[in-house]
């Protein structure tokens, strides 16, 4: 805390002599093992990262006249960065629409437990959110292909009827609707439980002195929220976000079921055929890929890593951007 | 503006634990009366129960009546919300909004009641208020910074600024200065002293030099022991309570014989 204006608010201790305080076996032992842990993360990430490098130098090296013909699946005349560009643009339009979806019901229900539910239901309720953080996404993939998308299809095909003139919605609606927005109606339930899950946890951690500051002017519960809660786990629900997005980016199983594939830039949302994502593409492709095509995939991967790093990167800088008003100082 | 309380027959609760036991008292506008007593004794769950912040905890609640000017705080149609905006509090510990600037903390209660206020009438409230709070000098050229880059003491005063921009009828103050050093202390007494003029001030202190000094009447209260109700045990004019007690226990702790 800054103090100006009035002196001695603050009791700031007198300067201390910088002395060598004699070092504890323990404090040794605790600060090695500390560090060990840092320095194995960041290898094992370097280890990842150079072996991805490595896998996709041939496929970057290789001409790409060349490439398409001894890759018989990546299309006459397409090179390296015109197969990789589709899929990144069907990978984050995927994961997007999923955030779009996930986060404000996470919230919501994230409020609802924290701040709504008598605490015997929000014990409950949370448990039970908790629990479809666990389920595989093999079986959401099931559950979307077999369950959702036929009550989807009279969804899609209004959409596509009444704001078809919409390009997002722009008909026909496919049957069975294996589109995008399917995909990622999917991976909104998929990660809804982690962004609600960490958002739950920010809310409960709201100080009380703000949300009690808030009521004494005369806040109702939800101005309360709007005052206190929010302004407070602004950057915690960002993070949880974008823990949800990091999921959506990278998820395969779910994606490779509901959705039919295309390399297209295609921003139609209700049509089948024309996106795909990284992970879902690699699972497909690799059982028949060899060679060079594995070599093709695996670039794709070290391009999948790069967005996610980028994504984390993001977070940080939009979490650190307001610090002077979180309260930190 | 300024009106009076009158509390009858009050009890109150934390689920089943009776915290406090039959305080009646009455509380004058424009006047600033003092809560003292031992900790535990319930001057914080009093005060709380003044403006109905006492049932923000779970399960707690209230018997008995409180009014403002006649007008039941406690009644079935009331909406505590509305009686909040009536009485204002200012907390132990200083809580401004941290995510917000000390202007838009000033005026965090204002915007509550009326969305669209003009720029110009929000800045009129704005150093209204900090000139009543005896602030304004100090933040005037900083008023966009966060209400968190203040020191203690001026965060405590825009605290009261923040109270008093909504103009309450009752201003109350749970121990507002524990947490200050003795020059913010000293300044927050001054300006005790001058919103009396206009408010009705209900402060909690532990501090039996700052009630001699700041209020008008003095309301002692004392329990019996630990998992006993908390009891008013007599109220008075200020000099009288610290000169001449009727009751020996309050003579007790107020020459330090006890607690
Ligand atoms: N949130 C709470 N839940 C349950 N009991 C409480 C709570 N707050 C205070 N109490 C109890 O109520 C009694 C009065 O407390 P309090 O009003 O804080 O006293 P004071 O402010 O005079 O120190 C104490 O016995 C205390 O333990
Ligand atoms: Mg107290």
């Amino acid at each position: 805390m800054t103090t100006t204006g009035e002196p001695a608010t603050s009791t700031t201790p007198p300067a201390k002599q910088r002395t060598r305080t004699p070092q504890r076996p323990g404090d040794i032992v605790f600060s090695f093992s500390a560090k060990a842990a840092g320095v194995l993360i960041l290898i094992i990430l370097a280890a990842v990262a150079a072996f991805l490098v490595a896998q996709a130098w041939p496929a970057i090296q290789t001409d790409s006249t060349e490439l398409s013909e001894r890759v018989h699946w990546l299309g006459q005349g397409r090179t390296l960065l015109g197969y990789v560009g589709p899929l990144v643009f069907g990978t984050v339009l995927a994961a997007l629409i999923a955030l779009l979806i996930a986060t404000p019901v996470a919230i919501g229900v994230a409020l609802f437990i924290s701040h709504y539910a008598p605490r015997r239901l929000a014990t409950s309720f949370g448990y039970v959110i908790d629990l479809l953080a666990a389920i595989p996404s093999v079986v959401y993939g099931l559950w979307g292909a077999l369950w959702l998308m036929p009550k989807l299809f009279p969804a899609f095909q209004w959409l596509a009827d009444n704001l078809g003139f919409i390009p997002l919605f722009a008909g026909p609606a496919g049957d069975p609707p294996r589109t995008i927005l399917t995909a990622g109606i999917v991976l909104a339930v998929m990660i809804l439980p982690i962004i609600t899950a960490v958002s739950r946890e920010v809310f409960l951690q709201t100080p009380t002195l703000h949300e009690e500051a808030s009521l004494a002017l005369g806040a109702t519960r939800w101005e309360m929220i709007r005052m206190a809660v929010l302004p407070f786990a602004r950057s915690g629900v960002i993070s949880a976000a974008m823990l949800g997005l990091g999921r959506a980016l990278g998820e395969t199983m779910a994606v490779a079921m509901v959705l039919s594939p295309g390399l297209a830039y295609s921003i139609f949302l209700l049509q089948p055929g024309q996106q795909q994502n990284i992970a879902a593409n690699i699972a497909l492709k690799f059982p028949e890929s060899s060679g060079l095509g594995v070599n093709v995939l695996i670039f794709t991967g070290l391009v999948l890593f790069l967005i996610t790093l980028l994504v984390n990167m993001l977070a940080r800088w939009i979490v650190s951007r307001r610090a002077e008003f979180s309260g930190a100082n | 503006m300024a009106k009076r309380l009158d509390i009858s027959d009050l009890n109150i609760y934390y689920s089943d634990f009776l915290a406090v036991e039959g305080v009646t008292m009455a509380i004058e506008p424009r006047s600033v009366t003092a809560f003292i007593g031992p900790s535990g004794c319930g001057k914080s769950t009093v005060i709380r129960s003044l403006n109905r912040m006492h049932e923000v905890i779970p399960g707690a609640r209230i018997e008995g009546r409180i009014a403002l000017d006649g007008e039941d705080l406690y009644g079935r149609e009331v909406d505590p919300v509305r009686v909040r905006r009536q009485i204002g509090m200012v907390f132990q510990r200083p809580n401004p909004f941290p995510t917000m600037s000390i202007h838009a903390n000033v005026i965090a209660g204002m915007r509550l009641n009326n969305k669209r206020m003009s720029k110009a009438a929000a800045d009129e409230v704005v150093e209204r208020s900090l000139r009543g709070a005896n602030l304004w000098n100090e933040v005037k050229d900083r008023l966009n910074r966060p209400g968190s880059s203040l020191s203690g003491g001026q965060q405590q005063r825009l605290c009261i600024a923040r109270a008093i921009a909504v103009q309450p009828d009752v201003l109350l103050m749970d121990e507002p200065c524990s947490a200050l050093d003795p020059i913010s202390t000293l300044a927050i007494e001054d300006l005790i002293g001058e919103l009396k003029q206009e408010y009705t001030i209900v402060i909690v202190t532990h501090n039996m030099q700052q009630a001699a000094r700041v209020s008008d009447q003095t309301a002692f209260f004392n329990l019996a022991g630990v998992g006993q109700p908390g009891k008013l045990i007599e109220m008075d004019a200020t000099e009288k309570i610290f000169s001449n007690p009727s009751k020996k226990a309050t003579e007790d702790y107020i020459s330090g014989r006890f607690g």
